[in-house]
């Protein structure tokens, strides 16, 4: 079996950007990722897509590269199209990989698992037709697919980046619907002063604000009751928006509200985490290095708490400091001196996050649906019978799944977890925190018995070191 | 007339290669190495899948191997179709409700 100092797991900018800061410190790094080519979510397929479609996707996107080719070391090995499914302590990692399962030691664990799109459970959301703005950045980035007459629905600065690159391509989104209302934006104005320290962000927001005004996209703003009608698919989009009711035919139709910490992973290994009021979702709990209760594992980027990709590199090569360190490749002070300006940066990069976290939450009727809506999509539970069970004593998500297989379907709780963890806090009146979040267990991401059987002996002895 | 799909290619690659592949009884033709759920999209298929619960009608929604509702099965395994390339004869069927229950 492989043994190396640093495993790393996820190839977004956390995770390359720490895997050629710990090569360059001479540790041997094993990258592990999902898809077949470096990048991530946000910079997903970036060395082929900036060839093919840079102009649309835009130069924010095709800096990706820059930190692909830092996995060009020879003390990375890169594990492509490998599917984590379970980790236990060494740190050792269990994987499949072209069909077959394999497995790693290392002296040190770095988990770089990035964001999942915010659930937005709205009546509808379950259509086929109905999907993140994320998803279709993707088929952008990765195929070069764009989708015609779309509507683009819900709050934050990627649904403007989404409709701006959708123009681009030639294929305007139907309409924008936001909704953010003008007391967020007033709420937000106390944290303008460390906006206008990130001010490239908000240039960059009011300049795809503006591409999609003059390219005459529909705007609807402060839009609440929204649903999403259909039977055997998306037809249209409901909403209420300055006092009027609205309906948008389309096919098409892209959610997002916020994007939150990947957890998964890391709760698998019950990494303590706790609730984070100002971007409402669940967080590890991780020093300044990312160093988490287990002294080997490590979390690095938005899973670790929203930063957005820039701050993610950086974190990235901040945790790979401190794991050098730790490994006896860098002295106490050499770590120091190489993390002082990687963390000047970062508290730049995190400036402007409390203005648009308030400028943009999320839409409060998805974080505490009405009683009809699904929050569970795998087994199609909806929020009033996450309710019922509150009133019949369940305290925590576990129970919900005894109560009504809440969480128990295959995406193991990564759509409805925080949802339910909400709904049950707010039905028994106590916090997020006391209330909790499902138990993950491995195996984390599906695997057959034929892959396990295909490992060699040692990978599936049960020997610890 | 309405074209079979929302999703299309903004520039289709003239050099790709086409692979013989099969959904349910329809014979389709997709890039070959192309996201599968991808490739789908575009050929207009929809739904992918059945739900176990209530046969709700189910498509890709996150595109990243987290939601698990691109369900779909091919030889005989429930597998994500955008976790998935497009090879040549690939056999794809809805995952079969009682049969699999849906579980990946």
């Amino acid at each position: 079996m492989r043994e190396v100092d640093l495993i790393i797991i996820g190839a977004g900018p956390a995770g390359m950007s720490a895997a050629g800061r710990a090569a360059e410190c001479g540790l041997s790094v094993v990258i592990l990722d999902e898809q077949p080519a470096a990048g991530g979510q946000i910079y997903r397929d970036v060395d082929r897509a900036s060839a093919l479609r840079g102009d649309i996707l835009g130069k924010d996107f095709t800096a990706g590269q820059k930190l692909t080719q830092r996995l060009d070391h020879k003390n990375i090995t890169h594990l492509k199209g490998a599917v984590v499914w379970q980790i236990e302590d060494g740190p050792r990692v269990s994987y499949t990989q072209a069909g077959q399962g394999g497995a790693v030691y290392a002296k040190r664990l770095l988990l770089a698992t990035g964001a999942l799109e915010r659930p937005m459970p709205i009546p509808g959301w379950t259509l086929p037709g109905v999907m993140t703005a994320g998803a279709a950045q993707i088929l952008l980035k990765q195929s070069g697919i764009a989708c015609e007459g779309a509507v683009l629905v819900g709050s934050g600065p990627l649904l403007y980046l989404i409709g701006s690159q959708m123009v681009r391509a030639g294929v305007p989104p139907l309409a924008l619907v936001e909704t953010q209302t003008r007391p967020n934006f007033i709420g937000s104005l106390r944290h303008l002063g460390g906006a206008l320290r990130g001010w490239r962000y908000l240039l960059k927001g009011a300049a795809m604000l503006w591409h999609l005004r003059r390219a005459r996209v529909p705007r609807y703003v402060a839009a609440s009751s929204l649903a999403i009608e259909g039977k055997e698919a998306a037809q249209a989009v409901a909403f209420t928006s300055k006092g009027k009711s609205q309906r948008i035919a389309c096919e098409t139709v892209l959610l997002h509200h916020g994007v939150v910490p990947n957890t998964q992973t890391a709760r698998s290994i019950d990494i303590p985490h706790q609730w984070d009021e100002e971007q409402a979702c669940f967080a590890p709990q991780c020093d300044e290095w990312g160093r988490t209760a287990k002294s080997d594992v490590f979390i690095a980027g938005d899973g670790a708490g929203i930063g957005g990709a820039k701050a993610a590199a950086l974190a990235g090569e901040i945790a790979a400091l401190d794991i050098a360190c730790d490994l006896g490749q860098l002295t106490n002070a050499d770590r120091d001196a190489g993390a002082r300006p990687l963390q000047a940066r970062l508290t730049n990069e995190r400036a402007a996050r409390p203005f648009i976290d308030s400028a943009y939450p999320p839409y409060a009727a998805a974080l505490a649906p009405q009683d009809a809506t699904i929050v569970c999509r795998c087994e199609e539970v909806t929020a009033g019978e996450i309710r019922r069970m509150a009133g019949l004593g369940c305290t925590g998500p576990n129970q919900t799944k005894a109560f009504g297989r809440a969480g128990m379907g295959p995406c193991q709780g990564r759509y409805c977890g925080l949802t339910v963890t909400r709904l049950l806090a707010e039905a028994n009146g106590v916090s997020p925190d006391e209330t909790g979040h499902y138990r993950i267990r491995p195996p984390i991401k599906p695997v057959t018995l034929g892959e396990i059987a295909a490992m060699t002996p040692q990978e599936t002895k049960a020997d610890s070191k | 007339m309405k074209p079979a799909s929302s999703f299309r290619e903004l520039t289709p690659a003239p050099e790709c290669a086409l692979a013989d592949v099969r959904f349910g009884t329809r014979a389709l033709r997709l890039p070959l190495g192309e996201n599968l759920a991808a490739a789908l999209l575009v050929a207009g298929i929809m739904p992918f899948r059945r739900t176990p619960v209530s046969g709700a009608p189910r498509g890709p929604f996150c595109m990243m191997g987290a939601c698990f509702d691109c369900l779909v099965e091919i030889d005989g395994v429930t597998r994500q179709a955008c976790m998935l390339t497009v090879t040549e004869d690939m056999a794809i069927d809805m995952p079969a409700a009682g049969k699999g229950d849906g579980d990946a």
